[in-house]
């Protein structure tokens, strides 16, 4: 009795995705999360190759500035990161930026944090002995940087940004805090909307979201870990 | 200009919500430990069937958002009768998602002893709990405590979403602040004071932790 009453209550509120333009509109909020992840994907892997590179530079003052950055973006949870450039900015310096900017802004910085903290750590992995091989056959620095360098590199990057980047799409769901229309909000739009004519529609909506989510941060988690799976074995 | 006496005011705000913060995550990260040690091990003795309901289970929460698993337990679970207040919720959806955080950590590192470390320890007679006792844990220990740091400063920090489902949290008394008195510099400048007390230490002692127990591993580093 109780459960034929939960099925119907279930079943009920997944139709709830073929009214109207409902499920098309929930598609189009996830190519928004898509876009904003992306754009900022893009912008940290890039930026954060010089963030790398910057802090295995041997000088102190520079040293310390990049630890004060890293340290701040790290310790931060991203959501204050967004408060602080949606609500702070405005209101210390006077010049408002719209939403999505704000997330924009913030997950780069955050990106470009968190990749550069990778891209030093596969850098300072490479021995010592790999750049003296270089030098004993006679390569210039450059020659060493770009055929020793960063092949091994890069190597070990991959698997590791892209499970980083599994993490920006993820944190994309806290644009919703600072009024971006991307899937999480079109869903609670639906909610609202169907609230007198499906009053179950969160469970469908929200489960749908979660396996939005899911489908796509699974495959990159999956190719992250046979890629470094294949490597180890490779290795060894 | 930042007005002190309006920060004098709030600070207890920011201190309770910050007592709330702590007790929820300290519970999460503890739940969170029990669930990883055991999936961990279910996983490392690769039990069947169990060992693909743990699997799937941690794919399921690594790749979900906190705020989307926390929407789903507090909006659409009470649809079909199953209603949990805000504490409830933030704690359970903490558990789910630091859970397969801790065990992959564990796992992982409960992997890096290799066989010929336990197949040793059976050739000088040692018994099953003595190789684990004496062989496989003090190694496997010293390699997960990083990543087991690692994971409690993201817990932590992922607890800032707790806000989304009512509950009185740091970001939520910051929230509060700012539309009601429109004091966002100092109700900011306290949140992100507030963070920084909080997770400091545990950067600290994570380094600490980690320079320690790097001590322990034989052979590497």
């Amino acid at each position: 009795m109780v459960s034929s009453a939960l099925s119907d209550a279930v079943a009920g509120a997944f139709r709830v995705l073929f009214l109207g333009r409902n499920f098309v509109r929930l598609l189009e909020g996830l190519l928004v999360t898509i876009r904003i992840a992306a754009v900022s994907v893009a912008l940290s892997l890039v930026s954060g190759v010089f963030f790398g590179m910057l802090m295995t530079v041997k000088n102190k003052p520079l040293h310390v500035m990049c630890k004060i950055y890293l340290e701040f973006m790290r310790i931060m949870p991203q959501l204050v990161l967004l408060f602080l450039a949606y609500f702070g900015l405005t209101r210390t310096f006077g010049f408002h930026i719209s939403g999505e900017t704000s997330v924009l802004l913030v997950f780069t910085l955050w990106g470009t944090a968190e990749m550069g903290d990778l891209v030093r750590g596969a850098l300072e992995s490479i021995p010592q002995h790999q750049y003296e091989s270089g030098r004993a056959l006679g390569l210039t620095e450059r020659q060493i940087f770009f055929f020793i360098v960063i092949p091994q590199t890069v190597r070990r990057l991959v698997p590791l940004s892209m499970n980083l980047i599994t993490r920006m799409i993820k944190t994309t769901s806290l644009a919703v805090f600072v009024g971006v229309v991307e899937v999480v909000k079109v869903g609670q739009q639906i909610i609202e909307a169907s609230r007198l004519t499906v009053p179950t529609a969160s469970i469908a909506i929200y489960a749908v979201i979660f396996f939005m989510y899911f489908l796509v941060c699974w495959p990159l988690s999956m190719a992250a870990g046979y890629i470094e799976k294949r490597q180890k074995a490779q290795e060894a | 200009m930042l007005d002190l006496a309006f920060i004098r005011k709030v600070i207890p705000l920011y201190v309770h919500a910050a007592g709330l913060t702590i007790s929820i995550g300290v519970t999460g990260i503890l739940l969170a430990f029990a669930v990883g040690i055991i999936c961990a091990l279910v996983r490392y003795k690769k039990i069947p069937v169990l060992n693909q309901i743990v699997s799937f289970y941690i794919e399921l929460s690594r790749n979900t958002p906190l705020l989307i698993q926390l929407f789903f337990l507090y909006f659409a679970l009470p649809k079909i009768g199953i209603r949990m207040s805000s504490e409830q919720c933030g704690i359970i959806g903490l558990t789910f998602l630091g859970g397969s955080y801790m065990a992959e950590t564990l796992r992982s590192s409960l992997e890096t002893v290799s066989p010929v470390q336990i197949e040793s320890g059976e050739c000088i007679g040692l018994r099953r709990n003595q190789i684990i006792r004496y062989v496989v844990l003090p190694q496997a220990c010293t390699v997960a405590v990083p990543g087991l740091c690692a994971n409690i400063m993201f817990m932590i920090k992922e607890t800032s979403v707790f806000s989304a489902v009512a509950l009185a949290d740091l970001m939520y008394v910051a929230k509060d602040l700012i539309g009601l008195y429109y004091k966002t510099d100092e109700a900011l400048l306290l949140l992100v004071v507030s963070y920084f007390i909080l997770l400091l230490p545990v950067t600290l002692l994570s380094a600490w932790a980690e320079r320690r127990f790097r001590y322990g591993q034989f052979g590497t580093v």
